[in-house]
C-alpha cells in the first residue's frame, strides 16, 4: 500500500512535534544514555520517512515509532558492545509494558512523568543558561543540531559541543533525572518557565519556529501539571503576545501596541490566551503579566484600554518582583489614566535607577509629545535614537522624530 | 556520588558572622541523613607553599599560586545520592552564607 509523500511527511511531522519528548525520555529512562537516546529516536524518524511510502502509514504511527526507537536503541547498544544482561534488562522492561505502547492507558502516568522528568533535568539550574535552552529544544523539542544553531547564530559545531558538554555534565555531575521533589518543586518550575519563555522571546521577533515550539513546550508542561497556575499564566502571555506578532512591524518597523493595527490581532491566540488565563487560580508573575496583556487584548483602541487596572496590576506586580523596569512601565500606564505630566514624574524620579536604558527617554519623548510640548519630545527621541542599535527600534524612533518635526 | 566541596570565601558575602556550633550542627544533621562527610578547615594562605618542577630543578614559593582575594578555607568529602541532595545539604553551610561553595564532583581514577 503505496502513501502518497506529502501526506507521510506531514504524519511524520505531526507525530514528531506530539511525540518526540516521550519517545527520547523513554528511551533515556531505559538507557540512561542521553545522546544515544536521540540518536536512536532521529533514526526512527528518519525510517519512517524512508519506508512509510512504500509500506504505508501503521495504523499507530506514534506507537510504531517509539518501537522504532527503542529497536534502533537497542541495535546501537548492541554494536556498541554492551553486555547482553543490559540489553536483557532492556528487553524485560518493554516486555512487562513500560515502554513502546504509546496510548495503552494503565501506563501513560509513567510516560508522562517520563516527559516531565526530562524537561526538569533539561532545566536544571547546574547547567548553564544555554546549555539549558539547548538541552530542551534538543531533547524535549526534537529541534536538530542545525536548527538550534541558526536560530540562536552560533555555528553548528558550537551548538554541537554544548550539547555534549550539558549531556556529560548531567552524568558527571550527577544531576538526577526525576521530577524535583514538593519542596523543590516550584522553585525549579519557575526555572523551566524562564527556560521556554526565552525561547519564545527568542523566536517572537523574526524567527516564528522558536516561538511555535514554546508554544508547544508550555502547552506541554500545562498538560503535564495541569494544577500549576504559573504554567498556565506563561502560556496565556505567550499566546497574547503571539497573538499581535502580525500586527507589530509595518514595512520593517516596530509599532507600538497603541500604533498596531488590532484587525491584525489573531482572534484564535486571543481566545485561547483568555481562556487559559481564566484557568489559573493563582496571581504569581506570569499570571499577572498575562493580565496585562488581556487588558491590551480585550481593548479596541489605546484609549479604550482598562488602564486603572493595568495600573492596579504593576501595583501587585511590584510587590512581587520589584524592579525599576516595571516602575517604568507603570508610569507609563499612570500617564495613560491621569495624563501625560503624572507619568512625566514618575519617570523623572526613575530616572537615575536607569540611566542609559533606552526606553526611558523614549517613554519620556512619548509622554511629552501627548503633552503638546514637542521641541522636549524631540530631543528626548534624539537621546533614545543614541542608546538604540536595533534597526525596528531605531526605525520606530525615527518615524516619530520626523512627525514631530513635520 | 561522591562530591569534594571547596568552602571558599567571597568578595560578597551576607552580612554577619558564623555563630558557634553552627558547623557543629551541620556535621550532624549530615551524620543523621547518612551522608557520610570528611573535611576539615585550611590554614590561611600565609602558610601555603607551592612546589614547581620546571627543567628538573625544584621551584619552591610561599603561598599561594596565584595571587587572589578569595581564597579556600577548607574542603569536606560528602558521600550523596546525588546532586540535588549536595545541594540541598550545602545550601545549609554556615559558610554559604558567608563564603561560598564549589560541589565538584569526584573523578576517580581506580589505581
Amino acid at each position: 500500500m503505496n502513501a502518497d509523500f506529502a501526506a507521510v511527511s506531514g504524519v511524520v511531522a505531526a507525530v514528531h512535534r506530539a511525540e518526540w519528548g516521550r519517545i527520547v525520555s523513554g528511551l533515556i529512562r531505559l538507557t540512561g544514555d542521553w545522546a544515544l537516546a536521540e540518536d536512536a529516536a532521529q533514526d526512527a524518524f528518519a525510517t519512517a520517512l524512508e519506508r512509510w511510502p512504500e509500506g504505508g502509514i501503521p495504523g499507530n504511527p506514534a506507537a510504531w515509532l517509539a518501537l522504532t526507537a527503542r529497536n534502533k536503541a537497542i541495535d546501537r547498544l548492541r554494536s556498541a558492545g554492551t553486555e547482553r544482561r543490559k540489553l536483557g534488562e532492556i528487553a524485560a522492561l518493554e516486555e512487562v509494558g513500560i515502554f513502546g505502547e504509546v496510548g495503552m492507558p494503565t501506563i501513560e502516568t509513567d510516560i508522562e512523568d517520563d516527559r516531565l522528568r526530562l524537561i526538569f533535568t533539561c532545566c536544571h539550574p547546574a547547567l548553564p543558561l544555554p546549555a539549558r535552552v539547548a538541552l530542551t529544544l534538543r531533547t524535549v523539542a526534537g529541534l536538530t543540531v542545525a536548527e538550534i544553531a541558526s536560530a540562536f547564530l552560533v555555528p553548528e559545531t558550537t551548538m554541537a559541543q554544548r550539547l555534549v558538554r550539558a549531556r556529560r555534565k548531567i552524568e558527571n555531575a550527577g544531576i538526577p533525572y526525576r521530577i524535583p521533589p514538593a519542596e523543590l518543586l516550584e522553585e525549579r518550575l519557575d526555572g523551566v518557565l524562564a527556560v521556554l519563555y526565552l525561547v519564545f522571546n527568542e523566536g517572537y521577533s523574526s524567527r516564528s519556529h522558536l516561538a511555535a515550539t514554546a508554544l508547544d513546550l508550555a502547552t506541554a508542561v500545562v498538560d503535564l501539571m495541569p494544577l500549576e497556575s504559573e504554567a498556565r499564566g506563561l502560556l496565556a502571555l505567550m499566546l497574547l503576545q503571539n497573538s499581535r506578532r502580525g500586527a507589530r512591524v509595518s514595512g520593517g518597523e516596530l509599532l507600538t501596541i497603541e500604533e498596531q493595527d488590532r484587525s491584525f490581532w489573531d482572534a484564535a491566540d486571543i481566545q485561547r490566551g483568555l481562556a487559559m488565563l481564566a484557568s489559573a487560580r493563582d496571581r504569581g508573575a506570569y499570571v499577572l503579566q498575562a493580565s496585562l496583556a488581556a487588558c491590551h487584548a480585550r481593548a479596541s483602541s489605546a484609549e479604550t484600554t482598562d488602564w486603572r487596572r493595568i495600573v492596579a496590576l504593576y501595583d501587585e506586580l511590584l510587590v512581587r518582583t520589584p524592579s525599576p523596569v516595571i516602575e517604568l512601565n507603570r508610569a507609563i500606564a499612570i500617564g495613560m489614566r491621569d495624563g501625560p505630566d503624572a507619568g512625566l514624574a514618575l519617570i523623572d524620579a526613575l530616572e537615575p535607577r536607569l540611566l542609559g536604558y533606552r526606553l526611558v527617554p523614549a517613554a519620556q519623548a512619548d509622554l511629552l509629545r501627548r503633552a503638546g510640548r514637542t521641541s522636549a519630545a524631540a530631543a528626548r527621541y534624539r537621546e533614545a535614537l543614541a542608546l538604540t542599535t536595533d534597526p525596528a527600534d531605531h526605525a520606530q524612533l525615527e518615524r516619530r522624530l520626523a512627525e514631530l518635526e513635520a | 556520588m561522591e562530591y569534594m566541596l571547596f568552602i571558599a570565601s567571597d568578595q560578597n558575602p551576607e552580612p554577619g558572622v558564623e555563630q558557634p556550633g553552627e558547623i557543629q550542627a551541620w556535621v550532624e544533621e549530615g551524620r543523621q541523613r547518612g551522608i557520610s562527610i570528611r573535611g576539615d578547615r585550611l590554614r590561611p594562605i600565609e602558610d601555603a607553599t607551592t612546589v614547581r618542577v620546571r627543567g628538573g630543578e625544584l621551584l619552591v614559593t610561599d603561598g599561594p599560586f596565584t595571587e587572589s582575594k578569595e581564597w579556600i578555607a577548607g574542603y569536606d568529602l560528602i558521600e550523596c545520592t546525588d546532586l540535588d541532595q549536595a545541594i540541598d545539604y550545602v545550601s545549609r553551610h554556615p559558610m554559604a552564607k558567608f563564603g561560598r561553595i564549589e560541589i565538584r564532583p569526584m573523578w576517580p581514577l581506580d589505581l
